[in-house]
């Protein structure tokens, strides 16, 4: 690997609070740009919690807070005064249910480029055939793209929804576990389009699956109980990990 | 001592029966409403009771005069009342999640919900009839007006309420501001529903006589909506309760418009409730 190993995101002392539930724990990290980055864990270790601090979603609840730094591009996005939905149009996310909004495959995904971009009906036609293609979906719905999302099967839903995500041209794209209610099909659809995607995109994935991790990432990071316990590259982490827990959890004698 | 089996079997036995006795009291009343309605009302239906005005007794009428004045007051009180308890629906479930303002309105809604229409008739006699001194069809407006920004504020708060979070959510996370979201996303998901609620509230407010009584009182002729207005369920009560065998048909047939109005808006609302299930 040649190119310059810049960190997109850069995570400082950050630790954060469901009321007085103290969630995350003095987590240090960063995400390198043009690369993949996994979470793994134990249920309730914190990793989708870390996941949506990137984009702030956790902002829409009352009684959660982060306090210490999260760094994209450089600039803290917890201080104040942060536009949440440039932060959000930057930092794109896909759950782990699908969920298409309840208008045409077409609309799904010009709904999220017409927030930002005034562009023409041409243009929009390009934009969407280019995001779903992108999402491996356009064969299967390049004659319906006027029927309804939500007429799509499970698998085909969440890659609408990644389209979605990938349409609006986001820096950054969040996945929290975007296959655990998909069959092992869709889900290789899937774990191929993050390698696609990774090339103009910064990833970070969490995953139950183990294997995924290993599949789909450059790099992993074991989380246990609210802190970060090990962060390395894929391959070291899986082979060669430096802590204890990490070889527990990865060699299925714990969780 | 019977087994576990037996006695589920014995159990789901009785429930199911109880179930049907309950549905089969509730149906016996309204089909005997039903067939009351038409065996009465059926031969006073004609041509006449679309085009004529209210007679004196003893001479050829209709009820054009009433329906139409109903018509106009309820198409009026459900244009005036819908779009507050809408936007008021929007504002409790999508934007009240913090301060006092939402619990309140929540909790006044629901007085004004299960307060007894005459109470609020009377308040718009107070505050219009008596301030421009005469009845008026725009008074009974206000009044159901006032009856149907309850229904429509509250099932659209239900129904959007019904909305996962995950859809919300994935709005909020292409940069979608809340707004936007509300009116595009959540609003056009629970569409069906707010429109269900909507007729569910015409439903209700194209039977009252209640608030009409001190406000738009009633009229022989036709009328514009400054001045006393007729309308059915006035028409109803004042021909059914009195000694002429002609204006008890025209209230039979009257009965019978409204109550075939009333159903045909429930099943609509049924049909539009589970076309929103199948999605």
């Amino acid at each position: 690997m040649t190119t310059e190993l810049k960190p997109k995101i850069a995570v400082k002392n950050l630790n954060f609070y469901y009321g007085n539930f103290h969630a995350l724990k003095n987590i240090n990290l960063d995400i390198l740009e043009g690369h993949v980055t996994a979470f793994i864990g134990p249920s309730g270790c914190g990793k989708s919690t870390l996941l949506r601090t990137f984009n702030r979603m956790y902002d829409l609840y009352p009684k959660l807070r982060a306090e210490g730094e999260i760094n994209l591009n450089g600039q803290n996005i917890l201080g104040s005064g942060v536009d949440l939905n440039m932060l959000r149009a930057k930092v794109g996310m896909v759950f782990q249910k699908p969920t298409p909004f309840p208008m045409s495959i077409y609309d799904n995904i010009a709904f999220g480029v017409k927030l930002y971009e005034s562009m023409s009906k041409s243009e929009m036609d390009d934009r969407v055939e280019w995001s779903l293609k992108k999402a491996a979906l356009w064969n299967e719905v390049k004659d319906k793209l006027r029927q309804s999302g939500l007429g799509l099967s499970g698998g085909q839903q969440q890659r609408l929804c990644i389209a979605r995500a990938v349409a609006v041209k986001p820096e950054v794209l969040l996945l929290d576990e975007p296959t655990s209610a998909l069959d092992p099909i869709s889900t290789a659809h899937v774990e191929e389009l993050v390698h696609e995607l990774k090339k103009d995109y910064t990833i970070a994935i969490v995953t139950h699956n183990m294997q995924q991790a290993a599949r789909v990432s450059d790099y992993t990071a074991y989380m246990y109980l609210g802190e970060l316990v090990e962060v390395g590259e894929t391959d070291a982490i899986f082979t060669t990990p430096q802590q204890k827990a990490t070889e527990d959890y990865i060699t299925g004698k714990f969780g | 001592m019977l087994n576990l089996y037996t006695r589920r079997r014995i159990t789901n036995f009785a429930t199911l029966g109880l179930s049907m006795v309950a549905m089969t009291f509730g149906l016996f009343w309204l089909l005997w409403i039903m067939y009351t309605l038409i065996s009465n009302g059926a031969s006073a239906i004609s041509i006449d009771l679309f085009t004529k005005t209210t007679p004196a007794p003893g001479s050829e009428g209709g009820l054009a005069n009433a329906i139409l004045g109903s018509l106009q007051m309820t198409i009026g009180g459900t244009l005036l009342g819908t779009p507050i308890g809408i936007l008021a629906g929007i504002y409790l479930a999508e934007f009240g999640s913090k301060g006092w303002v939402a619990p309140t309105t929540r909790f006044i809604n629901d007085i004004l919900l299960s307060a007894p229409s005459i109470v609020i008739g009377l308040f718009v006699y107070g505050a219009m009839v008596a301030q421009m001194g005469h009845f008026s069809g725009w008074a009974g407006i206000v009044a159901l007006a006032i009856l149907v920004i309850p229904v429509v504020l509250r099932t659209t708060e239900n129904m959007l309420k019904l909305i996962p979070t995950a859809m919300r959510e994935a709005a909020y996370a292409l940069g979608c501001p809340q707004w936007k979201m509300t009116l595009f996303i959540t609003l056009r998901a629970a569409k069906s529903g707010v429109i269900t609620g909507i007729l569910l509230a015409v439903a209700r407010i194209s039977g009252e006589t209640a608030p009409l009584l001190f406000t738009a009182l009633n009229n022989q002729f036709y009328s514009n909506l400054n001045e006393p207005m007729a309308n059915l369920p006035m028409v109803i009560f004042q021909f059914a309760m009195s000694p002429f065998e002609d204006w008890h048909a025209l209230a039979w047939a009257g009965s019978l418009l409204i109550g075939l109005f009333v159903l045909g808006l429930n099943v609509l609302a049924r049909i539009l409730t589970r076309q929103q299930g199948s999605h």
